[in-house]
């Protein structure tokens, strides 16, 4: 048309005024402010977790530390000043719920990344969901699983330890040092049974011999029915490979029945917030594995200014272990997005695969055959009582470096190479 | 089955009866509740769990154990009394089912408020001083705490047999519970005996509660966790036996016990087949009169 009015040599009045006023029409139209809005919206990071249910105190700490994630990412500028935000949605630890919930996360929401969940099952469901759809999940719940080649995929990341490794570490740690004859009162369900392995796996470097494995089932309150059999076998060392209500009522009774007097009892993984929950006199000296404890921050500088920053936005409060988990998860996968310049999943999964940080811990970074997230294992001892505020729990008595080998390798977990 | 010595089973065996205890002192409401209003009460288990948060906030406000184990059963008695008066007396003559319902609802809702009021992760609580660690029983060694809990539901069960058999009040519950329409006629009030009654099975509840806490520590869902083992031990015993409901607690803690020992992994399961076992030869269990439920 402009061609039309060129040739013609004719500028019609009417003609210019029209178009000038249809174009003022499309500037202010909501089609132009879609527009624009798309090209400064934020990154949306959705984060299911389960908020109600026996996990809910882990889960509300979880959010805690990812919402410093978050706010750290968007003071230093975003990625080229795209904000970030966190799309929080309770999964009820429920796997059914959790698919839903990602789901939605990614087809109405549109977020470029899934973080969180935090139970075996859970996660698994998730990762199901976004395989499918081609994003990128960071799992911040423990699992063997979510690595082995039939479950993973180029979209799945692991910043959580895992059971073979807390396991092994604790294991590594205490047979030398408390005796070779093992008793183990086990969870009756996978992650119980991988935790034992890892147990296992570890004890044959040093001979150990396993008396027993009781399993009782998830949700049990009295476990004094089990106790007087693991008494009669005098171990050395009892096992306990649980978690939360049942580790704290299992430490409890048995502490109750008199066996820290003749047997040392270690636990795979052993929670901050579970101690606050059961108190000291449960815990006292009993020894366990943990990706992160606030009291490292004398000796680690990143740990410090997590710490700090976490304090600062958390009315005093120090960040839990399964709380810096969601810290972890999403300061990587926001890392890797800066360290592309993109949200386009293939580059930035290449960019969290080059990864080498230190964000809250010390090194990590994540091994590139399953994502699993190689860091310390912290060895830690619960205290009698709390000396420095109540927040002093646990005496890091040992620090496992980061290391691939003590990791299942990637043949074992089925990947080529 | 190595190391399986006759320590080792006599220990599994006190275990149990410790275990089997807990059961009684938690039925034995339910049971006295059912036996004389014919109410099914399903908020047994909120009650129990009342009293362990009770037990909790009193100790926080700077009272100890000992006293709790006064001020327990009175503050929950008083509140079972309430719910009595105001919420399960309109229903009666309705059936069996109505309070059933009634109760089930009031459980949720207790349980829901004390998740408002006290959070739901659950708090620890300390055994008492006095009875911490283990003592040697002469077959091994046996938390002193759990002795006590035994000798806690013992002492219960005699107070409440001397009160049903001794005294007159107890004289007129338990004809209460034979033939209300003739205590009523020779001049008793029914309505404030029932309200009594109604009082001392919460009362108990809220004392049991308490007594697990150190066990165990003190969640919201505390009381639906044990709701199940006690509904079977009220039908093993036979509904509304009070006798019934302490020989099938111990039971089923010895079931559970010795279960635990061979195949730890059917423990829960072994209570429900001993329940089907019990009501396939005797319908109305150990001590139940038949026709109670109908």
């Amino acid at each position: 048309m402009t061609e039309k009015i060129t040739k013609s040599g004719l500028l019609s009045r009417r003609r210019l005024l029209t178009s000038v006023g249809a174009g003022a029409v499309l500037a202010a139209s909501p089609f132009r402010i879609n527009l624009l809005q798309a090209q400064e919206a934020t990154i949306k990071v959705g984060f299911p977790v389960p908020l109600t249910g026996p996990y809910g105190t882990e889960a509300q700490d979880q959010v805690r530390a990812a919402e410093v994630a978050i706010a750290e990412f968007n003071e230093n500028g975003g990625l080229n000043r795209r904000k970030a935000e966190l799309l929080v949605r309770d999964d009820k630890l429920n796997p059914g719920e959790a698919a839903t919930r990602t789901l939605e996360l990614i087809e109405k929401e549109k977020v470029s990344f899934i973080v969180g969940s935090l139970s075996a099952a859970v996660q698994l469901a998730v990762n199901n969901v976004t395989k499918e759809r081609q994003i990128i999940f960071n799992s911040i719940s423990q699992s063997d699983t979510i690595n082995e080649a039939s479950d993973f995929s180029k979209y799945t990341f692991h910043e959580a330890l895992n059971p073979h490794l807390t396991a092994g570490a604790v294991g590594r740690y205490a047979f030398p040092k408390f005796g070779k004859k093992v008793a183990f009162l086990t969870a009756d369900y996978a992650y119980g049974h991988e935790m034992v392995r890892g147990f296992q796996e570890a004890g044959k470097a040093f001979g150990i011999e396993t008396l027993v494995d009781i399993r009782h089932p998830i949700g049990t309150t009295d476990f004094s029915a089990l106790l007087p059999r693991i008494q009669a076998l005098k171990p050395d060392i009892l096992c306990i490979s649980n978690f939360g209500r049942d580790q704290q009522i299992a430490l409890k009774q048995a502490t109750d029945f008199g066996m820290k007097r003749s047997m040392k009892i270690i636990v795979p993984i052993m929670l901050y917030t579970g101690r606050i929950a059961a108190g000291p006199q449960a815990f006292e000296g009993v020894i366990g594995g943990t990706s992160y404890y606030w009291g490292i921050e004398d000796k680690i500088a990143s740990a410090k200014a997590f710490n700090d920053r976490f304090r600062k936005m958390h009315g005093g409060k120090v960040p839990s272990d399964y709380g810096a988990l969601g810290y972890g998860g999403v300061k990587t996968l926001l890392m890797g997005a800066k360290a592309a310049n993109s949200l386009e999943a293939d580059k930035v999964i290449a960019a969290i695969e080059a990864l080498k940080y230190d964000y809250y811990k010390g090194p990590e970074y994540y091994r590139k055959c399953d994502h699993q997230s190689v860091q310390s294992v912290l060895i830690i001892e619960s205290k009698a009582s709390p000396q420095k505020g109540d927040a002093d729990v646990f005496n890091v008595v040992e620090t496992e470096a980061p290391n691939d080998a003590n990791l299942r390798s990637c043949e074992v977990l089925g990947h080529k190479a | 089955m190595p190391g399986l010595s006759f320590d080792l089973i006599a220990m599994q065996l006190f275990t149990g009866l410790a275990l089997g205890a807990i059961y009684v002192l938690f039925a034995i409401g339910l049971s006295l509740i059912f036996g004389m209003l014919t109410v099914v009460n399903f908020a047994h288990g909120a009650f129990y769990m009342v009293g362990a948060y009770v037990g909790l906030f009193l100790i926080s406000l700077g009272g100890n154990f000992w006293l709790c184990l006064v001020a327990v059963p009175l503050i929950v008695g008083v509140s079972g009394m309430i719910v009595e008066r105001f919420l399960i007396r309109p229903l009666y003559g309705r059936g069996i089912d109505y309070p059933l319902l009634l109760t089930f609802g009031l459980s949720y809702i207790m349980v829901e408020l004390i998740r408002i009021g006290f959070g739901t992760s659950g708090y620890p609580f300390d055994t008492p001083d006095l009875l911490q660690g283990a003592v040697n029983i002469g077959i091994g060694y046996f938390p002193l705490y759990r002795l006590f809990v035994i000798g806690a539901a013992a002492i219960v069960l005699l107070g409440l047999w001397l009160f049903l058999e001794r005294t007159s009040f107890g004289l007129i519950i338990r004809a209460g519970a034979r033939d209300p329409q003739i205590v009523r006629v020779l001049g008793v009030d029914v309505a404030r005996v029932w309200l009594y009654v109604f009082g001392i099975g919460t009362a108990i509840a809220g004392l049991a509660g308490l007594l697990a806490a150190p066990l165990q520590g003190v969640i919201p869902e505390m009381g639906a966790n044990i709701l199940a083992e006690a509904f079977v031990v009220t039908v093993v015993g036979g509904m509304g036996s009070i006798g019934g409901a302490v020989i099938a607690g111990l039971l089923v803690g010895v079931v559970i016990s010795m279960t635990s020992l061979f195949a730890p992994e059917m423990a829960k399961v072994s209570i429900f087949a001993l329940m089907a076992i019990v009501l396939l030869i005797r319908p109305q269990g150990f001590f139940g009169r038949a026709g109670l439920m109908s």
